[in-house]
């Protein structure tokens, strides 16, 4: 159901119940307010005929009754009826009009049913004369009048709702607008456009509704962004290497010395291998990114073991010891793509940065609820304004020569994240320390 | 003729400078944006090769500065991504010409050659004067048809001089021309040089205006 129809039905029920509570009410005190002048104009016109009967102005003897000829009136002289009763039970006089039957048995005020018709009374005794006079009125007559202020009040209304409901339903449609003008922004918006709304003087419902649409844009703006920029980096970081290769081997087959010759020769054998590496870094990235692999039991040790072995022929190549260490850390249960992305990069990262003649040192150890891979270099380390930004894709370190890749870290990042851990960066006493924190994990018995 | 290349993979980088070396141009490579503030603010360029993206930012970034401090200095701009939009970004950026990499070393340096030219205002890929034929590109001279045999220094003193005929090139300015930053100036090279030149050409095509330097005699 639509917010207008919703508020539209709302509304006019709202109105129709206070309008008919309203009719009940002056139903009510009207019919309290009638009562009283009526009751009091029954007891009035009784002492009145009581007080004529004593003055003589109206004869009562035996015989057929009097006519009594009631106080004029112009609305009520038809309604009102009176009889005079001898205390023996005759009747001695009654108005034309009145009832045949005894009106009232009580003094007083009472109801009476005469012929099925209900009767308002009021008896006196005239103790003197030994008469009792009861002057008496239809209740069908009050309900009538109480039921014609009622309805006076009622058909005014009944004319006024359809009115008021037209009243309603555009004063809602306009309240709505801004909600409209909302929308109609949105539906207007190119599917590429992620710019914030424009902050317009929004009704303050409004605004958080636009605030949340604001902050989800940035965020999808965010994410595209990023895919871009990685799109952007990964066709930079693919194509440089690819340009310098042709650059050297347009070289090597026009120069003319043996010296050029070599030296481009072999820079391309460089420039292959780091091709060959940011490939494989970007499959690793894909891997971690969007591959499911089971999380299995991982020995600390066996994986350190395969780690240095795999980094062996970097380490002597760039004449730095690497040392691992496992102590008795517990059983690992994730998915070895993963840890293996992580501690790889890790480990190239720390052996590219140290020194000649450095040492690269893996630990892994027990930690409260978990496991902790340490990777410490003696090289120069993170610069500390530079922690948030290396785990970003393609950044290099402003102290690093054009070397790495600037993903290493960045896949790290990304397999740690997906194994439910967290990557730290600290100083180590000479050079870089960066450590993974790993929850141990359910572990298969 | 003297460039500076901007560009911060190690490998494309000294293949640029040994590459466009190879071609008759004097190649001064840096790495980073500030590097290349710092070589345009000391140095005198002929043309720029630039890439786009640096570790410490934007190629166009700097093309932009550049242009709104009104230096007019060539710029090819070397990019990866040779989409419609990249180019229209880099040449609306500042740049005179654009090159998706991989690149051919050959269309580089003709590329380099024309952008050159237009700097100079001259259509023509090859230089007139008194008689003699200069080729840019192929590094070739000839006068009244005859093939001039020139080493690739003298070379590129008579191309700066027969440029702008009347013109004096101080030995300063003639240094620059020739030498990168890499290799050491030899004292007194420039006048080995002009005398070797004057030796092939004849004593009046080169002039020497005492305390100040040198000009391409006559007009073309």
């Amino acid at each position: 159901m639509s917010i207008r129809l919703r508020l539209f039905l709302i509304l006019t029920l709202a109105t129709s119940a206070i309008w008919l509570s309203a009719a009940l009410w002056i139903n009510g005190s009207t019919r309290a307010q009638v009562e009283r002048v009526l009751d009091a104009r029954l007891a009035e016109a009784a002492n009145m005929v009581s007080s004529l009967i004593s003055d003589q102005r109206i004869a009562v003897a035996g015989g057929p009754p009097a006519t009594i000829s009631m106080p004029a009136d112009p609305d009520y002289s038809r309604q009102l009826s009176c009889q005079i009763w001898s205390l023996r039970g005759d009747l001695v006089g009654a108005s034309s009009g009145a009832p045949g039957a005894q009106l009232a048995v009580e003094e007083g005020f009472s109801t009476t049913m005469i012929d099925g018709v209900p009767w308002r009374v009021y008896a006196v005794h005239n103790d003197a004369l030994g008469v009792r006079v009861m002057v008496g009125d239809r209740m069908q007559v009050r309900d009538r009048l109480v039921s014609g202020v009622v309805a006076g009040l009622l058909w005014p209304l009944a004319v006024i709702f359809p009115a008021l409901a037209v009243l309603i339903w555009i004063s809602v449609g306009r309240g709505l607008a801004p909600l409209a003008q909302l929308e109609a922004a949105l539906r207007a918006r190119n599917p590429d456009d992620l710019q914030p709304l424009p902050d317009t003087r929004d009704p303050r419902e409004i605004r958080p509704v636009r605030r949340a649409l604001n902050s989800l844009f940035g965020r999808l703006d965010q994410v595209r962004r990023t895919e871009r920029d990685f799109t952007a980096f990964a066709a930079h970081e693919l194509k440089t290497p690819l340009a310098g290769l042709r650059m050297q081997a347009q070289i090597a087959q026009r120069a003319t010395d043996p010296a050029t010759r070599d030296r481009a020769l072999a820079a391309i054998a460089t420039s292959v291998d780091r091709s060959d590496r940011m490939v494989r870094q970007l499959l690793d990235l894909a891997a971690i990114d969007h591959e499911a692999t089971p999380a299995e039991n991982l020995d600390p040790a066996t994986l350190l073991a395969e780690i240095a072995q795999g980094a062996d022929m970097q380490a002597v190549g760039a004449r730095v010891h690497l040392l691992t260490r496992a102590e008795d850390a517990p059983v690992l249960h994730a998915p070895r793509v993963l840890i293996q992305s992580a501690l790889r990069n890790l480990v190239e990262n720390a052996i590219q940065h140290s020194p000649c003649g450095g040492t690269v040192t893996v630990t892994a150890s027990t930690r409260s609820g978990g496991l902790r891979f340490t990777v410490t270099d003696q090289g120069q380390g993170i610069a500390p304004e530079d922690h948030a930004r290396v785990t970003e894709r393609f950044w290099r370190g402003t102290r690093t020569s054009a070397q790495g890749s600037g993903l290493g870290l960045s896949i790290t990042a990304a397999a740690v994240t997906r194994m439910g851990g967290s990557l730290h960066f600290g100083q180590a006493r000479k050079g870089q320390s960066i450590w993974i924190d790993l929850p141990s994990g359910p572990s298969a018995p | 003729m003297r460039l500076l290349i901007v560009e911060d993979d190690p490998v494309l980088s000294d293949g640029l400078s040994v590459g466009l070396g190879l071609s008759g141009f004097t190649a001064d490579p840096v790495g980073t944006l500030a590097d290349a503030r710092a070589a345009l603010r000391d140095s005198d360029f002929a043309a720029m090769v630039l890439d786009v993206m640096l570790p410490d930012g934007m190629g166009t970034t700097l093309l932009a500065e550049m242009r709104a401090s009104g230096n007019t200095m060539p710029v090819l701009l070397l990019t990866a991504r040779d989409r419609v939009r990249d180019r229209i970004e880099g040449l609306d950026a500042g740049a005179d010409d654009y090159l998706g990499k991989p690149f051919d070393l050959d269309e580089l340096a003709a590329r380099l050659r024309a952008m050159m030219r237009r700097d100079q205002g001259r259509a023509s890929a090859l230089l007139h004067w008194n008689g003699v034929d200069l080729d840019p590109a192929a590094l070739t001279a000839t006068r009244d048809g005859v093939a001039l045999r020139l080493s690739r220094r003298e070379f590129a003193i008579l191309h700066a001089l027969i440029e702008n005929p009347g013109r004096i090139l101080s030995r300063g300015q003639l240094e620059e021309r020739l030498y990168g930053w890499q290799e050491d100036v030899e004292s007194n090279t420039v006048e080995v040089h002009v005398h070797h030149l004057r030796a092939k050409l004849g004593r009046e095509m080169i002039q020497t205006v005492r305390g100040v330097g040198y000009r391409a005699a006559g007009a073309t």
